[in-house]
């Protein structure tokens, strides 16, 4: 009885509500990489469907009009010995189809030229990673300690092209934000290069677009395109290492690094692992586990405990800590803002 | 004469579903007594479904805790509390303070949210 019950996407993102929510929808969009496209698609949509309604009309008018009176006996013989001039019909067929074709044929020429690259230098490059099943985010800086990583959760500046280069650290993945732009596959051992501009601030809901294993539906991300100077916020506490761990949290920090580190890193601790997202600043993010669940603390809790109940496939392990050391993690993490 | 049998099923379950939701939709103020349609809601805002199995839920498959389906007609709570509408809302509200240490979490809840969550629970038979 309870299932229509389903959650705002705007609330589930917990941005506010003065951010808008995008769904996945490529009919509306949101920049000047998904635009001209969209407009294209709207286009031939209704070009096809005229063209379907003209030959419909004139194949009925030609059943039940056009007909060679007293012809009803011989219709085999009835093409070819009628002394009428039918070559006409074929140029008046062929001649708006070309037409239309050569039309439908440059205005995609014109489309794929203005979303190939952004008309101005790019604001920012991000590195996305495809990994099974998440997103690895990079943002390079001018000097090493101007980078930092996160996962699964882009940050834009508004109303600014940013540069994607997409790589995949195990199978073919494809980055598809379907409001900002339509799908470029990340590819082991190859850079594809990509940009996005979103010209409206909100959040844009995207998903892996090549299937890349069991977990593939789970592996969602999501942009956040904010105004410039909520932009900058972000990025500078997103380059903040994590606080040093207070004393009510130093045993939960112990936990995370003994047990979790190996994987993990937080940026300034002995937790450096590379394999899964980064968690320096994990409380940042709307999502866990790739856009799957809300980032709260029953779901950090139930995630770090049996990700394979709620991800079946996913490279983390359940883990075999008590109800206790649980919370200890638990309570380390929440510092990590 | 197979299609039109769906058709009249689907209907048909087109309108249990319509009563069903318009019967337990419930008074939304904040004095307006348990709304177990607004705990739906908040179970899924919360993620429970990250520990529980719940049904009615989205991709609620957790198995960290138990699974909450015949939550209604069970005794005891949490192997500690008989399971009353009160008793259940305390655990929901303050699961630390009836049973230290164990794995679930105290989630900030307020009276309202966890008394509708209550309500939820209890209509799972």
């Amino acid at each position: 009885m309870f299932t229509m019950v389903r959650f705002p996407v705007a609330a589930a993102f917990g941005h506010g509500p003065s951010s808008t929510a995008w769904p996945m929808s490529y009919l509306t969009t949101a920049g000047p990489r998904a635009d001209p496209v969209t407009a294209l698609v709207w286009g031939l949509i209704l070009l096809s469907i005229a063209v379907s309604f003209l030959i419909a009309v004139l194949v009925v008018w030609g059943v039940l009009v056009r007909r060679v009176p007293g012809s009803d006996e011989g219709v085999a013989s009835m093409a070819v010995s009628r002394p009428a001039g039918g070559l006409k019909w074929i140029w008046i067929g062929l001649v708006p189809t070309v037409g239309a074709l050569v039309v439908a044929l440059i205005w995609t020429i014109y489309a794929i030229r203005a979303v190939d690259s952004p008309g101005q230098s790019p604001a920012l490059t991000i590195e996305v990673t495809g990994h099974q099943w998440w997103w690895e985010l990079r943002y390079p800086g001018s000097s090493p300690n101007a980078n930092f990583t996160s996962a699964n959760e882009i940050h834009i500046p508004v109303g600014e092209p940013v540069l994607i280069e997409l790589k995949a650290a195990d199978v073919i993945h494809s980055f598809w934000i379907p409001a900002l732009g339509g799908k470029t596959d990340a590819i082991p051992g190859r850079t594809n290069l990509t940009w996005i501009q979103a010209d409206r601030p909100g959040v844009y809901r995207g998903q892996c677009g090549e299937f890349c294993g069991l977990q593939h539906a789970h592996m969602a991300l999501v942009v956040v395109a904010d105004p410039p100077e909520a932009f900058e916020a972000w990025r500078q506490a997103q380059l903040r290492p994590a606080p040093q761990a207070h004393d009510t949290v130093r045993a939960g920090q112990a936990l995370f690094d003994a047990h979790c580190g190996a994987c993990h890193t937080v940026s300034g601790t002995a937790a450096g692992g590379i394999v899964g997202p980064d968690l320096t600043h994990v409380m940042s993010r709307s999502t866990l586990a790739a856009g799957m669940l809300r980032n709260t603390r029953a779901a950090r809790l139930g995630w770090i405990s049996n990700p394979q109940a709620l991800k079946p496939g996913a490279r983390m392990p359940a883990t075999d800590l008590s109800a206790r050391e649980l919370a200890g993690v638990e309570s380390y993490l929440e510092t990590l803002r | 004469m197979k299609r039109t049998l769906a058709v009249s099923g689907l209907t048909a379950l087109g309108l249990v579903a319509a009563a069903l939701l318009s019967g337990c939709q419930g008074p939304q103020g904040d004095d307006g007594g348990p709304d177990p349609r607004r705990g739906a809601v908040l179970v899924e805002r919360e993620a429970c479904g990250a520990c529980h199995q719940i049904p009615h839920i989205q991709r609620a498959v957790g198995r960290v805790g138990p699974p909450l389906a015949g939550m209604a007609r069970r005794t005891i709570i949490a192997g500690y509390l008989p399971n009353t509408p009160d008793n259940m809302k305390r655990w929901i509200q303050s699961p630390q303070s009836v049973a230290p240490g164990n794995a679930m979490p105290d989630m900030g809840l307020d009276d309202r949210d966890s008394r509708d969550i209550a309500a939820f629970i209890e209509t799972l038979d």
